[in-house]
């Protein structure tokens, strides 16, 4: 079979070429420009097809990995994940998948919601909205029309929400979710599933001791605006109004900064804030 | 038989007569970086020794027609495509572990020894003998590192692999974890210390003094 193939790449024309030509070039001297001309670009065609071929067929597996990380957040922001937790029956079980139209607040039926991706959609102009400047605090230029939010319900009353953010920190969009109780005020918990800050700084929001301090905290004001928000330092707990506040990461004031504006921004009118007020009226998903 | 020793010594000599992070003082930074864990120290010393292998052997492969001109681009575009090879690999097969390695697995394009071992070695040697050398400094680069995260975990958090080892006074152990040991500065000391040992134990490998302190009262330098 091989020696076929050598055969009739023997006769081919063209091979003929380019093996004359290989064999003039390998001939050339070293620093001739002919040669490393060709040299250079040999050697980019090969590394090229080894680095698409490794990307192209280890993608399937990644994106699975991907899906699976995904609802392993969302099952740890839950405060559902244990150890022994088997991801896809817990998730499955445990958490509806609802989309939301961010300006009206309202669910939307009709669409598949397995495989909505709010990110992709972000992205497509038929499917997005641009954000004005002066809104645009979490500096993320557009965002979906429909977002995916996740729902624990014990029976028929929801017991937690689970809200997608994202914007920007210091080198990266981090994103995340933040875990609301049933009244839409209360703080469960918050993580980040991708973000690409600086590993011991930034890269801090990850930090399960830091994550801790949001539990409880609360998001709006009496007067209905978002305060929740890091602050400098150590928040003093017995001051008053230290329950709209979570310590600033030390070291990392860009993505402290990056954090509480996407919080607020995700939290306000231009959020979900719609739609917690729906939820809370209703007291029902 | 001269060959296998030849083999032999090339392979074993990086452990400690030639060690990389000890005696030649490269790639630092990653052995800083990944050690606070052991987990994700042997990932990191595993993606080395591959990348560092596969590129020599690549190199010296086509060592007598690389144009001097462009030879480091060269080397650097065989290193960087291998580990992006490794980097895709980690996110299919150890996607958690990948996460937590982030940068550094990137970051190891412009390890030192890697590069060092394509300059040094494979553009002079044959491929079979850069492969093996390739191994052997990455076996130099991952004793060190194994060692280093293996006294970081112990110290810091009380295990090894994950697995508990000291339990910790807050889960009502008798352990209070050091928190200097899970910051990378702690690796420094480390380090030094290995340094300071394995120079104790092989005297040859002192580097030799720059210049002599003159004696001023009975040295030709000292003036009145």
């Amino acid at each position: 079979m091989s020696n076929g193939i050598k055969e009739r790449l023997d006769k081919c024309e063209y091979y003929q070429k380019f093996d004359a030509y290989k064999e003039k070039i390998l001939a050339l001297s070293n620093d001739s420009l002919e040669k490393t001309i060709a040299v250079a670009l040999a050697l980019c065609f090969v590394c090229a097809i080894l680095v698409s071929f490794a990307a192209v067929a280890l993608r399937p597996l990644q994106i699975e990995n991907k899906a699976m990380d995904m609802k392993k957040n969302i099952l740890e922001v839950a405060g559902l994940l244990n150890e022994d937790t088997d991801i896809h029956q817990a998730f499955a079980q445990q958490i509806e998948e609802k989309l939301v139209d961010i300006e009206t607040g309202d669910y939307v039926e009709g669409m598949d919601v397995a495989t909505y991706d709010q990110r992709k959609a972000a992205k497509d102009p038929a499917q997005n909205i641009n954000i004005a400047t002066a809104d645009d605090i979490a500096s993320i230029k557009r965002k979906a029309k429909i977002a995916k939010v996740y729902l624990v319900k014990s029976g028929d009353t929801i017991e937690s929400i689970i809200l997608p953010m994202h914007g920007y920190g210091l080198w990266s969009t981090m994103y995340g979710f933040l875990a609301l109780e049933a009244d839409g005020q209360t703080v469960k918990s918050i993580n980040f599933y991708d973000q690409a800050e600086t590993p011991g700084l930034g890269g801090e929001v990850v930090n399960p001791n830091w994550r801790a301090l949001w539990k409880g905290k609360k998001v709006y004001s009496e007067s209905g605006e978002v305060e929740l928000g890091l602050v400098k330092g150590v928040v003093d707990t017995s001051r008053p109004g230290s329950e709209y506040n979570v310590d600033g990461l030390a070291g990392a004031t860009l993505t402290s900064l990056g954090v509480s504006n996407l919080v607020k921004y995700w939290m306000s009118k231009e959020g979900f804030a719609t739609y917690l007020d729906k939820v809370r009226t209703k007291g029902e998903g | 038989m001269s060959d296998t020793i030849n083999t032999k010594k090339i392979l074993t000599d990086p452990l400690v007569n030639n060690n990389p992070i000890t005696l030649q003082v490269l790639g630092i930074c990653s052995a800083l970086a990944v050690t606070s864990q052991m987990s994700t120290s042997l990932i990191m010393a595993v993606a080395l020794t591959a990348v560092t292998a596969c590129s020599s052997a690549a190199i010296s492969s086509i060592r007598n027609h690389i144009p001097g001109s462009i030879r480091i681009i060269v080397q650097m575009t065989i290193i960087a495509s291998l580990v992006i090879v490794v980097d895709q690999v980690l996110k299919a097969f150890a996607y958690e572990i990948s996460k937590q390695l982030s940068v550094f697995v990137g970051l190891i394009i412009t390890n030192c020894i890697v590069m060092g071992r394509a300059e040094a070695f494979a553009m002079k040697n044959p491929p079979m003998a850069s492969f093996i050398d390739g191994v052997g400094n990455g076996a130099g680069y991952s004793l060190i590192l194994i060692i280093v995260a293996f006294f970081r975990e112990l110290f810091g958090s009380g295990k090894l692999l994950g697995i508990e080892i000291f339990p910790l006074t807050k889960d009502g152990g008798w352990y209070e974890p050091n928190g200097l040991m899970l910051l990378p500065p702690s690796a420094f000391f480390i380090i030094g210390i290995l340094i300071w040992t394995f120079r104790q134990w092989k005297p040859e490998q002192n580097e030799k003094a720059d210049f002599k302190i003159m004696d001023i009262s009975h040295g030709e330098g000292g003036h009145h």
